[in-house]
């Protein structure tokens, strides 16, 4: 599988990452280069094999449903790049 | 003004025998810091508050207090969340972020009475092996090559925490491993870091990069300080359900330095393409754990050469996912917007300005490799491959009690010597990453110094749970190595 600029486009769009036409070149060069060196992955084989889960062999706790954190508003809003009236700010979002 | 103790052990015991107080030490490391700027270790030094701590250390040890981190100056990787203290994982992206929490490691540590000097420097993100992708840029070593100036260094992605250990400016740090960023940086700077089992400290208001890979540990002096730092960072935290409910050890007890009726295994695969600078010292790390009387014996890693093409498949795809936070609405940079951009260009724009090259490309290839026909084919193929390794290692932790490796292929090198192609960068990691992948705990201890007069560090790698039993294997390694260069100060 090798990437062309068509995919960098829409992989960089998928990521929400915006890439000048100008830089699509390289970029594209670089996807390649790491896909390429990661597809001899394709030697081994994972035949009958399970893909991993967890890294240590642990069941996850469960705890009680309830709430044990909240009504933090201003400091949840405090490093929000714009905010008014206790709400974050962003451009119009439904036409 | 000197440090008037040179490791954690010796300062907890002058402290206790009142040579001097938290604030003398405190004191002489932050006038270290302010001396050493052009090593760019420290990105924010907390100078105030640092006094305030070691000031209430100094008085809690008169009302009779006296744990073993109680005034002890640390320095904290940026990667870690504190309180009222910028912190942005050396990211634009996170500029001027303030948290309002406290990670659960470093609570831990000021709760045990330790010193918070400020933050150090790393890779964006940790993602890199040598701290030059830093929004602060570069931290540069203490260490240089023999008769010349070019700038070296410190390894990454926790270089500032290993290099301000390296040049004496705190007498521990804390750092974070998910490829080896914790190993590296540490065989580096010459000095001595620990990433423990998965699990074993918790994660939680640390910056996540790859959830599944991350772990936090210190990086210091030498083997006792390791292993001093290590029990006040562990525990289990109720905040991040994979950390483990285990008891932590007392790792200092542990530390005799008999190896006798123990295997270290030396595996095959790790000396393909290997240096023979390295090797060399590797067959003496190995004859320094006989003479401990541990038995040493041949293993086989096989699927070892798969390790770095499959974590480069994970840790993006886990970073695409994780770093999709940083959308310039909750905190940090939000980038200009024209006149009609909507949402959806605010979050193209803000993260292509927020993230550097290397943070991009990652991101970039977990999207990818994620994405609608390619899973199957990358990311589960490389969670079976994962399985492979780990079964690797139980096998041969049939025979073996640990296992002895080079932490990186060769000393470190130039700033700038290493770019163009990201797959060499990656290639510094091929001996560190293994473990991540399979959880397990590795320590790297300094060993010897390169023909060109820079520090070497060996790696040893224990079972899971079983630091305490590692940390006694690399204080034998350390016994014998008599590591004892330090670098000229140029700075």
């Amino acid at each position: 599988m090798s990437i062309d600029a068509a995919t960098a486009r829409k992989v960089a769009h998928l990521a929400r990452i915006s890439v000048a036409e100008d830089e699509l070149e390289q970029l594209t060069r670089e996807l390649d280069g790491i896909l390429g060196w990661v597809e001899q992955l394709q030697q081994v084989d994972v035949e009958g094999v399970e893909p991993m889960t967890s890294v240590t062999p642990m069941s996850l706790p469960r705890r009680e449903d309830a709430v044990t954190d909240g009504g933090i508003r201003d400091k949840v809003l405090a490093n929000a790049p714009d905010a008014r009236e206790g709400f974050f700010a962003v451009p119009k979002v439904v036409e | 003004m000197t440090l008037p103790a040179t490791t954690i052990a010796q300062a907890r015991d002058g402290l206790r025998r009142g040579d001097f107080t938290a604030r003398d030490l405190t004191e002489a490391c932050l006038s270290e810091i302010g001396a050493a700027s052009a090593l760019n270790a420290f990105t924010t030094v907390t100078a105030e508050r640092a006094i305030d701590m070691a000031d209430a250390a100094d008085r809690a040890r008169a009302s009779g207090e006296g744990g073993d981190l109680l005034g002890i100056p640390i320095g904290v990787k940026d990667l870690f969340c504190t309180e009222g203290v910028r912190s942005q994982a050396a990211s634009r992206i996170l500029d001027g972020f303030v948290p309002p929490y406290e990670s659960t490691v470093t609570a831990k540590l000021w709760a045990s009475g330790a010193v918070m000097l400020g933050k150090l420097n790393m890779d964006e993100f940790a993602m890199g092996s040598s701290t030059e992708s830093s929004v602060y840029g570069p931290c540069v070593s203490p260490w240089r090559r023999t008769g010349d100036e070019t700038p070296i260094v410190p390894g990454g992605s926790s270089g500032g925490s290993a290099a301000a250990v390296a040049a004496r400016l705190c007498l521990g740090a804390t750092a974070t491993d998910t490829g080896g960023s914790i190993r590296q940086p540490a065989a580096f700077c010459g000095v001595t870091g620990i990433k423990p089992t998965y699990g074993r400290c918790s994660r939680w208001g640390i910056v996540a990069y790859a959830s599944s890979l991350d772990q936090a540990g210190p990086i210091a002096r030498d083997v006792r300080d390791v292993a001093i730092l290590l029990r006040h960072m562990a525990g289990h935290d109720p905040k991040d359900s994979t950390s483990a409910a285990i008891d932590v050890p007392d790792f200092e007890a542990a530390l005799t330095g008999d190896l006798r009726g123990k295997r270290i295994g030396i595996p095959a695969e790790y000396a393909e393409g290997l240096g023979e600078e390295t090797a060399a010292l590797w067959r003496k790390g190995a004859e320094m754990l006989r003479d401990a009387g541990a038995e040493i014996v041949d293993i086989s890693l096989p699927h070892t050469k798969y390790a770095l093409p499959a974590y480069y498949i994970i840790a993006p795809a886990e970073a695409s996912s994780n770093l999709a936070r940083y959308d310039g609405v909750r905190y940090g940079h939000r980038a200009p917007l024209d006149q009609g951009d909507g949402v959806t260009e605010m979050y193209e724009k803000t993260r292509a300005e927020g993230f550097g090259p290397e943070v991009r490309r990652r991101v970039m290839v977990g999207t990818y490799v994620l994405s609608a026909g390619y899973y199957d084919a990358y990311y589960l193929r490389a969670q079976k491959v994962r399985t492979l390794i780990r079964r690797d290692f139980e096998t041969a932790f049939g025979a073996v009690d640990a296992i002895l490796t080079p932490v990186s292929p060769g000393p470190a090198f130039g700033i700038g010597e290493v770019t163009g192609d990201p797959v060499q960068m990656y290639l510094q990691d091929v001996f560190s990453i293994t473990l991540n992948l399979a959880g397990l705990p590795g320590v790297a201890v300094p060993a010897g110094i390169s023909a060109n007069g820079l520090p070497l560090g060996l790696q040893i790698v224990g079972k899971p749970w079983g630091e305490a039993e590692l940390l006694n294997a690399a204080y034998a390694l350390e016994q014998r190595a008599g590591f004892a260069a330090e670098p000229e100060r140029w700075w």
